[in-house]
């Protein structure tokens, strides 16, 4: 899809989502507005995924572990009576910076295969830790008492404030990753991906770049986490498990992987696609997980990939 | 005395029982054209591979200007001004040709880790590849997708790539591989007109090329670098034209 | 000292099970080049089917015959209808679409057996215990699991090392256009090496099902340990797989069983309560970084690929 269609169409879903509380209201379904919330949230935590899957071509199957570090941040925060938004999303964002730091300098020394099972270990590791600290309630999870507090600027108690809060994040995140992947920065990712051989070969050490990108899409995710333990008030290991992982990175795919917009579609699609199976039949991931090998085996361009590129014009439009 | 810019002191590379790189010595003086020449299977890439930084020698040393960067790794090496082409053309296809070229650019001009600047605006990284693009001849495809353009083009971009690099030595695998007559004579034009500005190491097995172009030439057989020298000495040598050139050469 | 032996030993156990899973996993890895996540799956299958034929028939022989029959069913009619299209695709590609085999298999056995675990139990003969040594105690159980595990490992090897099925599996693994080429039925073989994988697999899970708990996702988190086995081992080597198995079982297994009592000694027993099982579910993974630190390669690399 050229650039200019994708901003045409990426400015359409953002107005969607914008307009969305008010009509739902209007219609008397406010629960769509927290639907649209998590939803939205999940975008967030898919976006910063493609950044480095779609873009990078890293597959980091741990990628839910961020998620679960900033809503733990802000809940353990919380718990200790510092309430403090900026703190708390200060605190989440670093964490899973710091996290990902690690995790990545580790996991970069590999490359393929090794790379994504190392991953997908270091994001159940993480998994475990929270299941077994009791404190923060190990495996039962624990509650959240109050909304994360912005200098009183802010009432996240309010469906619709959160809503455009994590409206105005998603944005904010879509701005920041549209300017990243065509930034020199972006540049040298992009190579990466396509021919590191050729990219080592004109003097880049790419490793302390992906490194870079990898921390920076964990620190995304740990946002998203934040953002949802503001949703659901409610801390639990169960973020953090590899499955959430694989349904984050099945968003991108869904969407269209490196197109930042993609993702978004991939999320609404993903999670309104489970939550209509789910009403239908509590059977519903015996229908989800074939549908999702379908998707892989006939579609891997996903949803934004219906206006059949041609190689050739892709690269004009880049130019 | 001329100046050596690249040397390397009895290099070797097993691979298990088999010998590819056999106790190699070579010295390649500032701004010669030198060619490797030698039959199939004789470890040309093997060395090139160890010069250029992906192949761990087994034994020996590299030196480039005076440096011993036996242990450095490939970018390392760039950074110093050793380039290198690859016997399979390397390039991003994806990206537009000017792309390409911007972003070996990239490297000298000015860090990386800028994110928000859109890097296919930036002045400093466009105009010189549209330059290099120019001087190749690839100028009119510069807006094309990179993995659309014949094999000759392909061949010519990578190289305005690694010239982009702004290297003192280059190590050229086999660049007219596979190109049509018409093409490689353009390359060897090139190639002509980047003599002198350059120091280049050469392999190639097109032998009229290498003949008009090359200052010197070594001729390695099973790993050894069995002669040096010019081209006329390297003709007139006897265990040349037994093990390589045969009794069909002029 | 009596209480380490037997965490030694059921360390060793655990091992096994992991190597039974591994050396399937690295074996369909080395030789096709496929990352199979659902193979967890075909352990729980294995588990299931075993469980419910022995509560039906009370035969031991016939619920391990008709896991490997069953599951080799299963993973054969995966193999031709999924990962037939999966071989040429990349890693990516095979990671998704075996997750969504996990996510459908997880749902059908709850389907079938329903959403509570399913009991097995351990057939008679091998119920009570056994002195391995004088005055120390093991469940017959957990010996015989350890002994069958030692059988089939040294099997696979002697398969995999010393027959021309074998030597083919090898060749396929390193040049698999050549072999082809060489008339050997490629088809055939993958598959062939795809039900041997499942067959482990399915033998794994059936011997498991009495001392772990028979529920949908059983096999899932023993695939991720499975994965840093191989990690740790080298992939496609079944004697690393071997020694990280019996390194991961144990060092996982000890930790679990001590790392709470070593910490309740310098904190409080509540701050220990939860840094114990934190400490000892992270040290695994801990091992898997270290190496890979110093042998991005494994333990065991292969060579020539």
């Amino acid at each position: 899809m050229r650039p200019e269609r994708k901003i045409y169409v990426a400015a359409a879903a953002l107005v969607a989502l914008a307009l969305l509380p008010p009509i739902a209201l209007g219609l008397d379904q406010d629960f769509y507005i927290d639907m649209f919330t998590r939803i939205m949230i999940f975008a967030i935590a898919a976006v910063s995924l493609d950044l480095i899957l779609g873009y990078g071509g890293l597959v980091s199957f741990g990628h839910a572990a961020y998620l679960g570090i900033g809503s733990y941040a802000v809940g353990i925060l919380a718990y200790h009576g510092f309430g403090n938004g900026f703190l708390q999303f200060g605190v989440a964002v670093a964490a899973s910076a710091l996290v990902a730091l690690f995790v990545g300098w580790v996991s970069l020394r590999t490359s393929g295969v090794y790379f994504i099972m190392i991953t997908l270990a270091f994001g159940q590791m993480i998994y475990f830790l929270g299941e077994s600290i009791n404190l923060y309630g190990g495996d039962n999870g624990l509650n959240i008492q109050q909304h994360s507090d912005f200098a009183g600027l802010l009432d996240l108690d309010d469906s619709t404030t959160l809503y455009y809060f994590v409206f105005a994040w998603l944005v904010l995140c879509l701005g920041f990753g549209w300017r990243l992947v065509n930034s020199r920065f972006g540049m040298v990712i992009r190579g990466t991906k396509s021919n590191e051989r050729r990219m080592l070969s004109l003097g880049f050490r790419t490793f302390r770049y992906k490194l870079l990108a990898f921390v920076i899409s964990g620190a995304i995710a740990g946002i998203a986490g934040a953002l949802l333990a503001n949703l659901t008030l409610f801390l639990s290991p169960s973020i953090m498990h590899w499955t959430r992982s694989g349904e984050i990175m099945m968003m991108v795919i869904l969407g269209g992987m490196g197109t930042l917009i993609g993702p978004v579609f991939g999320a609404v699609v993903y999670l309104l696609f489970e939550n209509l199976l789910s009403g239908f039949t509590e059977h519903w991931q015996a229908i989800l997980g074939p549908f999702l090998v379908l998707v892989v085996l006939f579609s891997k361009s996903g949803l934004m990939g219906f206006s059949g590129r041609s190689r050739a014009s892709a690269a004009k439009s880049n130019a | 005395m001329p100046d050596v810019l690249l040397e390397t002191r009895g290099l070797q590379k097993h691979f298990g029982g088999l010998v590819a790189t056999d106790d190699v010595s070579l010295a390649i003086e500032t701004g010669e054209l030198h060619a490797i020449i030698g039959p199939n299977g004789a470890g040309k890439t093997t060395l090139i591979g160890q010069l250029a930084g992906e192949i761990a020698p087994s034994g020996g040393h590299i030196l480039f200007a005076g440096e011993d960067i036996t242990a450095l790794a490939t970018p390392d090496r760039v950074a110093r001004g050793l380039a290198r082409s690859f016997q399979v053309t390397s390039i991003f296809p994806e990206f537009s040709v000017l792309d390409n070229v911007a972003l070996a650019v990239q490297r000298h001009a000015g860090h990386s880790f800028r994110f928000w600047a859109d890097a296919r605006r930036d002045a400093a990284l466009r105009r010189p590849a549209e330059i290099l693009l120019r001087d190749l001849g690839l100028a009119t495809r510069a807006g094309v997708a990179a993995g659309t353009l014949s094999h000759s083009e392909k061949r010519t971009l990578e190289i305005a790539m690694v010239l982009a690099t702004r290297p003192r030595l280059l190590l050229l695998d086999e660049p007219l591989a596979g190109m049509a007559p018409e093409d490689s004579k353009r390359m060897v034009q090139i190639l002509s007109r980047l003599k002198g500005q350059l120091t280049i190491l050469l392999i190639e097995h097109d032998m009229d090329a290498v003949f008009s172009l090359a200052d010197r030439l070594t001729v390695l057989v099973y790993g050894k670098a069995i002669a040096t020298g010019t081209p006329e000495q390297i003709r007139a040598n006897d265990q040349v034209r037994h093990a390589y050139l045969g009794d069909e050469a002029e | 000292m009596l209480a380490v032996a037997e965490q030694v030993l059921n360390g060793v156990q655990f091992g096994i099970t992991l190597f039974l899973m591994a050396a399937g996993l690295t074996l369909i890895f080395g030789v096709m080049n496929l990352v199979n996540l659902a193979h967890g799956s075909l352990y729980m299958i294995g588990a299931y089917i075993a469980a419910a034929t022995f509560n039906a028939t009370h035969s031991f022989g016939l619920a391990i015959a008709a896991a490997l029959a069953g599951t080799a069913a299963a993973g054969i009619a995966i193999e031709v209808v999924v990962f037939r299209a999966l071989y040429r695709r990349d890693h990516l590609d095979q990671v998704l679409a075996t997750f969504g085999l996990i996510l459908f298999f997880n749902e059908l056995v709850r389907m079938i057996w329903g959403a509570t675990a399913l009991y097995a139990q351990v057939p008679g003969f091998l119920a009570g215990q056994v002195e391995i040594l004088p005055g120390v105690p093991y469940p017959t159980y957990r010996l015989a699991i350890i002994v069958a595990g030692l059988v089939v490992g040294l099997l696979i090897y002697v398969l995999v090392m010393k027959t021309r099925i074998g030597m083919l599996i090898r060749a396929g693994a390193s040049d698999r256009t050549m072999v082809g080429a060489l008339g050997v039925n490629i088809t055939l073989l993958y598959t062939l090496v795809f039900g041997v994988g499942a067959a482990l697999a399915a033998l794994s899970g059936a011997l498991a099902g009495p001392v772990f708990t028979v529920e949908s996702g059983m096999g899932d988190d023993l695939l991720i340990l499975a994965f840093v086995v191989i990690v740790i081992g080298g992939i496609g080597s079944i004697r690393g797989a071997f020694v990280a198995s019996l390194l991961v079982g144990v060092v996982d297994t000890i930790g679990r069983a001590f790392l709470r009592q070593l910490f309740a000694l310098v904190m409080s027993g509540f701050a220990a309560d939860s840094a114990g099982p934190a400490t000892a579910s992270m040290l695994i993974y801990v091992l898997m970084a270290a190496v890979l630190f110093f042998r991005p390669q494994g333990l065991f690399p292969r060579e020539s690929r």
